[in-house]
């Protein structure tokens, strides 16, 4: 066995890698950029070595620099992680002249399945169905109809040089065929220039499922399926094991062909094979990933396995001591992935400091959080916004779910922007419960973006319990200062009046031995808790269900996060509530007519004078922020009415910058 | 008897309906409060005792004799905030305009002078269209008795004036002398010269909110600390903001018991100082994360930002904090943060509230505008007030401290009592670039051998150790034992004694 692994890595990734490696003895380096400096993988890990500027180009992806870092440190091994190096094959090669192994793959498998038509070749040979189709030209009608038939039902007609959906049609039917491929071909040629079309199988609510397989050179396995047919623009948003969908004979049929596919090029690491299955449940071969995938802790959570660590034995020569009848599913598995990204603001990314970074409690079996970042730390603006991956396990997908929930409620992140709201509404949606999924889900479920609309009305009681009791507990103390006139000292009143919004709830609050017992319209629930001022997290038991609300103080009021939702609350006395309610509403102004700064940076320059005329799309601004340099562009035809900032100046979120004519 | 109680009963209704209900409602449709509405949501239930409710004015001139309503446009009395005594006087609008009458000025330096007696502060609420001008000498001479009231007990008993509503010509200098004033936005104004006369004479056209509105105040002048955005709030922040005063200048401010853990660590401060010198960080993250339970009430966070001041907790007892922000203009010092410093640094004083004091300051800001406005005074303002405090002094330099704006945050020299900085302060005249290009003048054309010389001095001087060779610092911390370094600090200061020689008054360069 190695004594000595480097991680050609950063984030969750590293820190996941080094965790494995700590735990069979393996001693670790880490490797850092610039912007990396203070990192969680550098702390973690036994050595350290700078390799480079912030910029992955000049650092993560420079070989030379890694394979000096082995040679300095004596690193025996490398692991790639995801992303970078983990699938360039003249890294593998490099890595293999100076002796130095390679934690995953061959180079004939990297090469292969690094090739799309190649791999597709590859596959074909090996049995692994493939989408149906036919390449050629097709010369006329006819021709595209009998092709159709021998592909069977329903089919697309796509012109060869298409794009944005033109060119494109669905043919259920030999007369949709045959009227397809003339109006494909006669829209390709007015759009592109170029008439030609080619047929392929169409695939109906496509789903996007993998199989994870082991290998070791001889003994090939798979181990069960991820479904990530979550995922927004062809980035997986929420991955889950088992696949609602498959059959055990669906599942045996895809982890045969995928053994298949890795024994022809010789696979030796964990991989994993990506099918699209359509709502027939046939499933077609897309790729092979030849290295360790982001949401492989689910496969992990229901098999008990550790792959990093099958990985590593397996560089280092080691046979795999499991059969396939070992590889047994057990249980659920979900994986959100917590990206810092603003969903109200079409998932602009958020860079920054982690102000507060306070991960859900890890269960062993229940929640599992592979994270990169510490309280404090920083979302570089070089890498992927990724802040953590919450895995969470249950006896079933329900389960999964409900614990899922719950964790997500418990994860306090304040600094940037989350996309946990967007996760809890996902979570939320009947059709996810009912595991009807295909990868047009958030396309097809937030057909115009994500709104505060979208997430559900819950159960207010849960809110007013909550903030209701840290209010009394408020109280209670403030009765208890010091300075008191003797003999008149305060009493803490147990009726008030919970303006959520502006809403008002008549509340009685009672102090017991576990908590308290709030009185809501009427109806009476038990809050067992331990709250204790400062704490941001109020976990309580309400009646017997477990619940975590996010409270943060807002001067003599509350900001409350729970389920995705945020609500301002203030406790009034019954006076105080009949007087807010005579106060006028304030309405936000309107910015509409205003250039907004999307985040805080230096204004560099302005294109516009007062008094001009701008047309859509053309360029107003540039914003320098975390040294990149951003254009802000016209959204509309207007006249610049004034100008509120000036070059040089230091602008934060939202300051205006131009104002225009209404 | 009982129907001498009765007619009590009657002549209390009467007066409680001030102005009538027509006004009242008036008052609502502004989103406003009536004056014993507001004293309702300011007091605990049932504390406050109203005084003089039968007063009546004493004009008989222009018809007044037969506009007499009882209280005469201000409601006075005393009651208790979270079971602690207050003074108080709330204006009110529905009555004559909530003008002032020789009458109105009476009982609200009645209750002035009966605080001064017992101990306790003075707030008020400050909604009134102005003199009552039938009266004319009479009402300025209320003024002035309210005046120099406000003066002989500055300094002993706190006093906060809350401006619920307009506010103008000589009426504001009695808020003008109370230690706070908070304004309600959209609904009060204050100015010296209302938008009229501005127009007359300088032909000026601005609006009352322009002219003195909460934004104007409490951005671009400074005259007020803070504003709300309704009466409710308002009235409920200034409940929370009397927690953390003490009755008077003999008492220590008040302890409210707190889970907080004294020498709690938060590892999150070791990262927040960024590598690079020049980036900025949020000095207010740091104060939220060692303060009790991250509640902290800041004080004119939208004046001079480059300056954080504000009331915290440690160990449940008050702590005024004054900080440079480096987030805005680097955090150096200028005409304005010095000068709403000062204040807040003789407040403190004044009141027995010990003082942290946290350190990123580049400088003095530097051009013609501040010289010309008088940096030399204002800066001074600053100096003086640290070096005359004698509260407990716990000094943290987080990273700058340069020049003559290290002297004035609170050293050492300045009777600084624990004057701790982390690693990666920097103590020195200047930043290394400047002070090599000084030093080295004579190099100046040579890039090479100015870097080289700029690590140099950046290696002896831009660290915390030359101070501490010195005894300046104390001692180094890391940052995340801030709290509890700060706690125990303060923990041994409590029962600090040190007086200042005997004099009438000191002379600050006004």
């Amino acid at each position: 066995m190695f004594d000595k692994i480097l991680i050609a890595n950063r984030g969750e990734i590293a820190c996941r890698v080094i965790k494995s490696a700590r735990k069979m003895g393996i001693k670790t380096v880490a490797v850092y950029s610039d912007a990396d400096r203070d990192s969680l993988h550098v702390d973690l890990a036994d050595e350290r070595v700078h390799i480079g500027a912030s910029a992955s180009a000049e650092s993560y992806l420079v070989m030379d620099r890694i394979i000096q870092a082995c040679k300095d440190t004596g690193a025996q091994a490398v692991h790639p992680g995801y992303g970078f190096l983990s699938e360039n094959k003249a890294f593998q090669a490099a890595l293999d002249k100076e002796g130095i192994a390679f934690i995953g793959p061959g180079n004939r498998a990297i090469e292969a399945m690094g090739d799309k038509i190649e791999s597709k070749k590859l596959a074909a040979e090996a049995k692994v169905s493939t989408v149906p189709g036919y390449m050629g030209v097709i010369k006329d009608a006819e021709e595209a109809v009998k092709i159709a038939k021998d592909i069977g039902f329903p089919v697309m007609i796509k012109a060869s040089a298409g794009g944005g959906g033109k060119g494109m049609r669905v043919a259920y039917t030999e007369e949709e065929a045959r009227d397809g491929f003339v109006s494909a071909t006669n829209e390709a040629k007015s759009s592109f220039g170029d008439d030609r079309v080619f047929v392929e199988k169409f695939i109906e609510e496509p789903r996007h499922i993998e199989i994870q397989i082991l290998a070791d050179g001889e003994t090939c396995l798979y181990v069960g399926e991820r479904e990530c047919s979550i995922q927004r623009r062809h980035q997986k948003v929420i991955e889950e094991a088992p696949s609602p969908f498959l059959t055990p004979e669906v599942r045996k049929a895809m982890g045969e062909q995928a053994v298949a596919l890795a024994k022809a090029v010789d696979y030796k690491s964990a991989g994993t094979v990506e099918f699209i299955v359509d709502a027939n449940r046939n499933f077609y071969f897309l790729e092979m990933n030849t290295r360790l995938q982001v949401e492989h802790p689910v496969t992990e959570m229901i098999t008990g396995l550790d792959l990093v660590e099958w990985m590593i034995k397996i560089a280092a020569g080691r046979k795999l001591t499991l059969t396939q009848d070992d590889i047994k599913l057990s249980g659920w598995s979900l994986e959100c992935r917590i990206y810092a990204e603003d969903p109200y603001r079409g998932f602009l990314p958020s860079i920054g400091r982690l102000t507060r970074f306070i991960p859900p409690e890890e269960v062993e079996g229940q929640v599992r959080v592979d994270t990169g970042v510490e309280d404090g730390g920083e979302i570089s603006m070089y890498y992927d916004p990724m802040i953590a991956k919450l895995i969470t396990h249950g006896k079933d997908r329900n389960e999964a779910i409900a614990r899922m929930r719950e964790a997500l409620d418990a994860f306090y992140i304040r600094g940037v922007s989350h996309n946990i709201p967007f996760l809890a509404s996902l979570l939320s949606k009947e059709r996810f419960v009912e595991g009807r999924l295909t990868t047009n889900f958030i396309a097809e479920e937030y057909a115009d973006g994500f709104h505060a609309a979208d997430l559900p009305a819950e159960d207010p009681t849960i809110l007013i319990a909550a903030v209701a009791c840290v209010h009394r507990k408020q109280v209670q103390r403030e009765s208890l200062i010091s300075g008191q006139i003797a003999g008149h000292e305060k009493k803490a009143r147990n009726d008030w009046v919970v303006r959520l919004g502006d809403t008002n709830h008549p509340v009685m609050i009672l102090p017991t031995d576990t908590g308290h017992d709030v009185t809501v319209d009427g109806k009476t629930v038990s809050v067992a808790h331990a709250w204790r001022f400062g704490d941001p997290l109020f976990k309580a038991v309400i009646d017997g269900r477990p619940v975590v609300v996010q409270i943060d103080r807002e001067g003599v009021g509350y900001r409350l996060f729970h389920a995705g939702t945020q609500d301002h609350a203030l406790v009034l006395t019954e006076t105080a509530a009949k007087y807010a309610a005579l106060m006028p509403k304030k309405e936000a102004p309107d910015m509409s007519k205003f250039l907004l700064s999307p985040m805080p940076g230096l204004l560099v320059s302005l294109a516009v004078e007062e008094g001009q005329e701008v047309k859509a799309g053309e360029r107003l601004a540039v914003i320098e922020a975390m040294k990149m340099e951003n254009v802000l562009k016209a959204e509309r035809d207007g006249t610049v009415l004034k100008i509120h900032a000036a070059p040089g100046d230091s602008l934060s979120v939202d300051q205006k910058i131009i104002e225009f004519e209404d | 008897m009982h129907e001498i109680i009765r007619q009590l009963d009657e002549k209390r209704a009467a007066a409680r309906l001030g102005g009538g209900q027509r006004r009242i409602d008036a008052q609502h449709a502004k989103g406003k409060l009536t004056a014993r509405e507001r004293i309702d949501l300011l007091l605990d239930p049932g504390s406050f005792e109203e005084w003089d409710m039968f007063v009546e004015h004493r004009c008989v001139e222009f018809g007044m004799a037969d506009s007499k309503i009882p209280s005469d446009g201000v409601v006075t009395g005393h009651g208790t905030i979270n079971g602690r005594l207050v003074f108080l006087f709330s204006q009110d609008f529905t009555v004559l305009g909530g003008s002032l009458s020789e009458t109105h000025a009476a009982k609200i330096c009645k209750i002035m002078d009966q605080a001064m007696k017992v101990g306790a502060p003075v707030i008020g609420l400050n909604d009134s269209g102005g003199a009552r001008i039938q009266e004319g000498v009479d009402s300025l001479a209320g003024y002035a008795e309210v005046f120099q009231r406000n003066v002989l007990a500055s300094g002993v008993i706190p006093q906060v004036s809350l401006i619920m509503g307009p506010c103008a010509g000589g009426a504001v200098y009695s808020p003008a002398m109370t230690d706070f004033i908070f304004m309600v936005e959209d609904s009060s104004y204050m100015f010296v010269t209302g938008p009229d006369v501005v127009k007359t004479v300088t032909h000026e056209q601005v609006t009352a909110e322009e002219l003195g509105g909460a934004i104007t105040h409490t951005s671009k002048s400074g005259v007020a600390d803070l504003s709300f955005e309704n009466d409710v709030v308002a009235l409920l922040q200034l409940r929370r903001f009397m927690d953390f005063l003490p009755a008077n200048n003999k008492q220590k401010p008040p302890v409210r018991p707190t889970d907080h853990a004294w020498d709690s660590y938060d590892m999150s401060l070791d990262n927040l100082i960024p590598n690079n010198p020049n980036m900025p960080y949020d000095m207010k993250e740091l104060i939220l994360k060692i303060v009790d339970e991250g509640d902290f009430f800041e004080v004119a966070p939208k004046f001079a930002a480059n300056i954080i001041t504000g009331l915290a907790r440690m160990e449940g007892r008050t702590i005024g904090i004054v900080a440079n922000q480096p987030m805005v203009l680097a955090g150096c010092l200028d005409i304005d943060s010095a000068r709403k410093a000062a204040r807040f640094v003789r407040f403190c004083d004044a009141f027995n509230i010990p003082l942290l004091t946290l350190v990123d300051v580049p400088g003095f800001m530097p051009g013609t505008s501040q010289e010309y406005g008088g940096i030399i005074k204002h800066g001074a303002k600053l100096l003086y007030a640290y070096a005359e405090a004698t509260v407990p002094k716990v000094t943290l330099i987080t990273r700058k401290a340069y020049g003559g704006a290290y002297d004035v945050m609170s050293s050492k020299h300045l009777r600084g009592d624990f004057n701790y900085a982390w690693p990666t302060a920097e103590i020195a005249v200047m930043g290394p670039k400047g002070a090599v290009e000084i030093i080295f003048r004579q190099d100046l054309d040579n890039a090479e051998k100015i870097a080289e010389r700029t690590e140099e001095y950046r290696r002896l001087f831009a660290n915390p150790f030359v101070a501490g060779s010195r005894g300046f610092i104390d001692e180094v911390i890391l940052p995340h034992g801030t709290r509890k370094r700060v706690n125990r600090a303060f923990a041994i200061l409590r029962d600090k004694a040190l007086e200042n020689p005997w004099r009438k008054h000191g002379n600050i360069p006004l």
